[in-house]
């Protein structure tokens, strides 16, 4: 219980930046698309108008995205070019591809990757098709909607903390943990689900890091499918009902169609935490992220953050390269699956 | 197939109180027949029409199709063709998808449904669309593609529920033609909802009259114009609409403004009754030795006939007359005219005469 109290903080964060930034993104995303078309021509005349209060009002923001955002990416990208560069004294030394080889060449790397693509494509889907299915359930029933709505909103509005110790007790590694008294009960022995003070199998650490990403982001999701679902005309329901349409056919076709927008969106951004996912595997298993000798369950992010600390706590000063270079990868990766999503997005969005 | 609804009711329950959108009502509806639901905004067509579909449940009352009580049926169930006042198209399906969907609905085989999409498109001129997505097409092109829809899976009944509102006035009625003749090409039994008196009186093989969820009257589009039970059905049918003039009884005569309209009525009303009589623009002919004297407030043209607007001796309010646009008539001038129809109506608005 103790440790993953200790470890719980990332997550915390995590979720309020993702509450924050929430409401600014569905806004952008959707009236972006809209206002585009629209008003183009307006746009430029206010531009030529308010282009130097616009200029103005940015900057601050401008300044600290060039300083924070910006020049790491930049730095980053150059620094992985340059295997001997030295953390202490910016010194770069000789061009070369010595640092993508090291991290090609890592089994811990692979096995990283391999857990992240495990998350991408296991987690996210699942994630969003259990999401809409609970979305269409609660929009479907008539009495007490909003009750239900609110039970499983709880967890979004609830504090990171109390949601990570509800889900300790239930994953508990310990005898009384929720699942373990249930296994016991059916005299299957305990699992060490998560924790840092024993070896974890691997089927049980992958079904805990997939649970704990599907419940982490139901609420949200809920909360966007529904927002869409209750945006649809009514009419298209009752045009498939007059024509006698099989309910998971009015659901394949009619209400995943015209949720696509949303479904895309979701996608979007649930493919990109996927990638970074980090700070979860780190309040379950531990900084070690596995038991400690060879981090079974560590993930892109987490192998960057390795060489990154190993870094900073005094460790090999070139060994920032190589954490660079991982990032790159990394970066490709994300870049080719949102290139993905926009050329899909164009062939099967209908807005 | 033959519709009758009996009795039917729907009692909406608000919070604000209940709303009684249907009231009792009772229609037969013959096998074959384009029938017109014809009234104002509001008056409970679409609850009618919804009720007929199985999507509302009726309060009180029966549906007949055929021998069938069908009012306990889910919509699935009633084998009706639905097209809704906005089409209700599936916006990420092609013409030909949408076409389809009913059949594949009925596991139809997919060369038999291509085949029979294809033949409504053809009955309803869209052939050469079917690729194309509904934001692509225009709302006359929309429109004939609910149609096709609705068709397509040769139910016994069809539904439209105002059809042609969202179109312009021009393609209104070349589209009404066409809803005409597709009818009677497919002999579907078929209720056509609108609020456009002209519209249902052109389309219709009868019309039904409603107002505040009762039906007023029923009958003939021709028959009901020319006899109109009660005051409401004269007034909403007809453009220009036809004028009230207020009246009342003086013992036996019913007199209007400064003018005896009848010496003896034989009429249930003693003396001191409110009174309408009601005159069509049409009813007005000029005539140098008419009863009445008016005077010509202004004259209008429209096309093939010229409107008058005129007042009675002793009246302020202006009432409307339709004349050949041949009749020299001038503004502000005193003429003589005559009634060659008219309609009695009492203070509750019920015709007498
Ligand atoms: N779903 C509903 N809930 C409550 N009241 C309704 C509903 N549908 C219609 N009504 C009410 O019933 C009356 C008749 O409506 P409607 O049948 O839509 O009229 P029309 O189609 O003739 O314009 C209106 O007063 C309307 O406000
Ligand atoms: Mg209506």
């Amino acid at each position: 219980m103790s440790e993953f109290n200790k470890t719980e903080m990332p997550t915390e964060i995590d979720n309020e930046v993702e509450k924050e930034n929430f409401f600014i993104k569905i806004k952008n995303f959707f009236v972006s698309k809209v206002s585009n078309k629209k008003s183009q021509k307006n746009q430029m005349l206010e531009w030529k108008k308010d282009g130097w209060k616009a200029i103005v009002s940015l900057a601050p923001a401008l300044l600290i995205l060039l300083v924070f955002t910006f020049y790491p990416i930049i730095k980053t990208f150059i620094v992985s070019f340059f295997p001997s560069y030295n953390y202490q004294t910016d010194a770069f030394g000789q061009f070369g591809f010595d640092s993508y080889a090291t991290v090609l060449q890592d089994t811990t790397f692979w096995r990283a990757m391999g857990n992240t693509a495990l998350m991408v494509i296991v987690s996210v889907p699942l994630s969003i098709i259990i999401a809409l299915l609970i979305t269409v359930l609660l929009n479907s029933i008539k009495r007490l909607q909003g009750v239900y709505q609110v039970i499983f909103f709880l967890p979004y509005v609830t504090n990171g903390i109390a949601f990570g110790l509800v889900f300790a007790t239930i994953f508990s590694p310990m005898d009384y943990g929720l699942i373990n008294s249930l296994l016991n009960l059916v005299g299957i022995s305990s699992v060490h689900w998560t924790g840092t003070a024993y070896t974890i199998p691997y089927w049980a650490g992958i079904f805990v890091i997939t649970v704990y990403a599907i419940w982490n982001g139901l609420a949200f999701k809920i909360l966007v499918f529904l927002s869409g679902l209750q945006g649809i005309d009514k009419q298209y329901y009752q045009a498939a009902q007059v024509d006698a349409t099989p309910k998971w056919r009015v659901f394949t076709k009619i209400t995943v169609p015209l949720l696509s927008p949303m479904i895309l969106y979701i996608t979007i951004t649930s493919l990109i935490g996927a990638f970074k996912s980090y700070s979860s595997i780190v309040a379950l298993f531990g900084e070690d992220m596995g038991n400690g000798l060879d981090e079974t369950f560590i993930t892109a992010v987490g192998y960057i953050y390795k060489y990154f600390n190993s870094v900073t706590s005094g460790g090999n000063a070139e060994l920032l390269s190589v954490a660079s270079a991982a990032a790159l990868i990394l970066f490709v990766f994300i870049m080719i699956i949102t290139l993905f999503q926009m050329w899909a997005n164009k062939r099967k969005v209908h807005y | 197939m033959e519709v009758k609804l009996i009795n039917l009711t729907k009692v909406f329950s608000k919070k604000e109180g209940d709303v009684c959108a249907v009231d009792h009502i009772n229609i037969t509806i013959p096998t074959g027949k384009l029938v017109g639901l014809l009234g104002p905004s509001g008056c409970g067509k679409s609850t009618t029409l919804y009720m007929i579909a199985g999507l509302h449940r009726p309060t009180e009352g029966e549906i007949y199709f055929g021998e069938n009580e069908v009012s306990k049926f889910p919509p699935e169930k009633r084998g009706i063709g639905l097209v809704f006042q906005n089409y209700a198209l599936y916006p990420h399906l092609t013409v030909r998808q949408n076409i389809m969907f009913p059949l594949e609905n009925k596991k139809m085989p997919k060369q038999e449904a291509a085949e029979k999409a294809e033949e409504y498109a053809n009955l309803v001129g869209i052939g050469d669309l079917m690729d194309r997505k509904p934001s692509q097409l225009s709302g006359g092109q929309q429109q004939r593609v609910a149609i096709a829809r609705a068709l397509v899976k040769e139910p016994e009944v069809l539904l439209l529920d105002e059809p042609l509102s969202n179109l312009d006035a021009r393609l209104r009625l070349q589209t009404r033609e066409e809803i005409k003749r597709i009818q009677k090409e497919t002999g579907v039994t078929t209720i056509f909802v609108t609020h456009d008196q002209e519209e249902a009186m052109s389309i219709s093989d009868e019309i039904v009259v409603m107002n505040f969820g009762v039906v007023h009257q029923i009958g003939k589009p021709q028959d009901v114009y020319n006899e109109p039970i009660d005051m409401f059905v004269a007034k909403f049918l007809g453009t220009p609409p036809i004028n009230i003039i207020p009246a009342h009884m003086e013992k036996d005569k019913i007199c209007f403004f400064d003018e005896t309209f009848k010496e003896k009525a034989d009429i249930d009303a003693k003396d001191g009754d409110e009174l309408s009589i009601g005159i069509r623009p049409e009813f007005v002919q000029v005539d140098e030795k008419g009863k009445y004297q008016i005077h010509v407030e202004m004259v209008e043209y429209i096309g093939r006939d010229k409107s008058i607007i005129f007042k009675f001796k002793g009246g302020e309010q202006t009432f409307k007359a339709i004349v050949p646009s041949t009749l020299e008539v001038l503004p502000d001038t005193d003429i003589r005219i005559n009634f060659t129809r008219f309609f009695i109506f009492d203070s509750e608005g019920k015709r007498l005469i």
